[in-house]
């Protein structure tokens, strides 16, 4: 009896490997592949833009890989991109954990003859042939605080909580938010930014973040979070606390995740642009790259599907970024319409 | 004294007994993670892709060979990774602060020297402590001396020639792969064939009896745990030079992933049982299973319940395998 269950689980362990044969199934049939890797997994922002890459991919026939590593860091995407080199795909656009710490993983994959982009949130100039960006950094930043400024009635204590401290896209819209305030300091005279916090883009650690800032700050007016994740968690912990009114939260939310605050109040409005637009951008833009039609100058132009033409501007960091538009403003009365859309 | 060593190294040789051996079994799951992997992906079964590979996970697994020390005595060293972040750190900091990098690289493998040494004092000088409060009490500290240290931020712009570490080959082989053999020869020597290694399987047995035999049980406890922060050190280094540039929150969860490798490599958590080959091989049954994964495009969170369920397994497997007759001699 003994002999037969041990036997039966030496037969499970040695199966368990292959029974992921079943499961995965992969297929080389000469199609072109473009692959998007995001931040990291359970981020309902990331999902958007990674659809909206395979949407774009999709449509022009060819096939997409979208990947995520399980932890929002530099080594997990590493892995990932060497598997992909490995897979000898055609183009690699990545939403960096790590401004710099991804370069040789990336400098690897382009000596493969890889076209790497990044999307959403940049890696250095050296690694990457551009970087499509969703709207222009400097008006996120000025554009939240002038709505803290506004939500806090032109007084009062401010915070920020941010997704991980080497996030470039938000670290960039904090600097913006910076130079907003210290520009006009007449007019911000008595707006004053008491902490960034960071909350990693995982819910928890958000949540433990912005009761952090709560107990630290007991006159804190208003709380920006400039990333999905974040804007959510703040969201929810003003609520539990019955805040609504005394504390209020803006940033960068995804509509259907914010409908619930901004319906209850404790999100007065909110900013953000369609993530599933930016993977599309990417997904032509890499495409155009891996052709060699794309080649990162600023002044270039190509055609993105349904979206039209955009063109290849100089970017703050030294490299050149496409731009997809403007941030939209979301509030109580158009939330309705959006939350159904993404 | 003369008990342990007939338990450790006088089992009665047979072929039987040695096809029997977990590590074959270890061997079987590789082959068919091989296989399986050429399956799903024609890019897998490659030369240059299987000798490359193992760079892409090898830096964790230096950990592994003195957690299998730890585990054989029964322990557990939680705060490894909390290690490799602190030494990663002081490491980009000094250098960044006008320490030349081979010293840097000296520091490093001094902070992660220091680190396991205090747990090993802690835990020699108040036996009163639990080996599980005592590491869970440093893998906090030492992450947080490590925030303290940087704040939030990344330190790097190491020297060129620092990148080889972690991306390098020598004829054709990654450097870090030749380091890791040589690595596991010594540690393998260690354990196996001195009087030191028979001391480990001995306290993992019955640490009393060892210290009443005249055996200096504290010793071998302060060199294991010291052993585990220096590895910790060497991870660093390695991790360092893959990325670049390093932050305080590197190498976050090592500790879990060194144990699980440690744990399917057959050593047993109630001590004294384990052998060095079974991590090794752990060690590339992960690292080439979650890459074969990645490779299929199969996502994230799959790859952690298979691996989970990989574990579950084989602990179930070896509860069979460890007889009752066997258990009772331990004892």
């Amino acid at each position: 009896m003994k002999k037969t269950t041990f036997l039966l689980i030496i037969l499970a362990m040695v199966l368990l490997p292959a029974t992921m044969a079943f499961a995965a199934g992969t297929k080389d049939d000469g199609v072109e592949r473009h692959a998007f890797i995001f931040k990291n997994t359970g981020n309902p922002y990331g999902d958007k833009q990674m659809q909206g890459f395979a949407d774009g991919i999709e449509e022009m026939g060819f096939e997409a890989i979208t990947r995520a590593p399980d932890q929002p860091t530099a080594e997990a995407q590493i892995q990932i991109i060497e598997q992909l080199i490995a897979q000898k795909v055609d183009s690699i656009s990545i939403t960096g954990n790590d401004f710099d710490a991804l370069q040789p993983a990336l400098r690897k994959a382009m000596d493969a003859g890889i076209a790497i982009l990044s999307a959403d949130s940049a890696v250095n100039p050296e690694s990457r042939i551009t970087h499509i960006n969703q709207a222009d950094s400097e008006m996120i930043g000025r554009t939240l605080i002038q709505a803290a400024y506004d939500m806090a009635e032109g007084a009062g204590e401010i915070a920020v909580l941010s997704a991980t401290s080497q996030a470039s896209n938000q670290n960039l819209w904090i600097e913006w938010m910076k130079k907003e305030l210290d520009e006009n300091s007449g007019k911000y005279a008595n707006l004053k930014l008491v902490r960034i916090a960071y909350g990693d883009d995982l819910r928890d650690k958000s949540v433990s973040e912005t009761e952090g800032l709560l107990q630290s700050f007991p006159n804190l007016e208003v709380i920006i979070a400039p990333t999905t994740v974040g804007i959510a968690a703040a969201g929810r912990v003003i609520t539990d606390r019955g805040l609504i009114g005394q504390i209020d939260v803006t940033g960068l939310g995804l509509p259907s995740e914010m409908a619930e605050y901004i319906e209850n109040g404790s999100c007065p409005y909110m900013f953000l642009w369609n993530p599933i637009d930016v993977g599309y951008l990417t997904a032509y833009a890499a495409v155009a790259a891996s052709r060699g039609e794309l080649t990162g100058a600023a002044g270039e132009f190509f055609s993105a599907g349904r979206l039209g033409e955009f063109s290849v501007v100089k970017a703050s960091d030294g490299g050149t970024e496409v731009l997809l538009g403007a941030p939209f403003k979301f509030e109580p009365s158009n939330i309705g319409e959006w939350k159904s859309v993404y | 004294m003369s008990d342990v060593r007939k338990i450790s190294i006088e089992k009665e040789w047979s072929w039987k007994g040695f096809f029997l051996q977990w590590e074959w079994l270890l061997v079987l799951v590789l082959i068919v993670v091989f296989l399986v992997n050429s399956l799903i992906s024609p890019y897998f079964l490659t030369l240059s892709s299987l000798i490359q590979t193992p760079s892409t996970f090898l830096d964790k697994a230096f950990i592994v060979f003195p957690m299998t020390m730890v585990i054989i005595l029964g322990r557990i060293d939680i705060s490894v990774g909390s290690t490799v972040a602190l030494s990663a750190v002081v490491m980009a900091v000094s250098y960044n602060a006008g320490v030349p990098m081979p010293v840097a690289m000296i520091i490093c493998l001094l902070v992660g020297t220091i680190g396991g040494g205090l747990n090993g004092l802690l835990l020699t000088q108040f036996k009163e402590l639990s080996h599980v409060i005592v590491t869970l009490a440093s893998m906090i500290i030492y992450r947080g001396i490590a925030y303290i240290i940087l704040g939030d931020q990344a330190s790097g712009g190491f020297p060129d020639w620092y990148s080889f570490l972690g991306w390098g080959s020598i004829a054709g082989i990654p450097f870090i792969l030749i380091v890791f053999a040589v690595a596991a020869v010594i540690f393998g020597l260690v354990l196996h064939k001195t009087r030191f290694g028979r001391s480990v399987y001995g306290m993992g047995f019955n640490s009393t009896t060892c210290e009443y035999s005249g055996l200096r049980t504290d010793r071998v406890t302060l060199i294991v745990f010291t052993l585990a922060g220096l590895m910790s050190a060497v991870t660093a280094l390695f991790l360092t030079s893959r990325m670049g540039s390093t932050r305080p929150n590197v190498a976050t969860g090592y500790e879990l992933e060194v144990i699980t490798m440690v744990a399917l490599g057959g050593v047993s958590t109630s001590g004294g049982i384990g052998k060095i080959g079974g991590p090794i091989l752990a060690v590339f049954i992960i690292g080439y299973l979650s890459y074969g994964m990645g490779l299929a495009n199969i996502q994230a969170p799959v790859v952690l319940v298979v691996i989970g369920l990989l574990l579950i397994v084989s602990v179930l497997a070896m509860k069979f395998r460890v007889s009752p007759k066997k258990r009772k001699l331990a004892m």
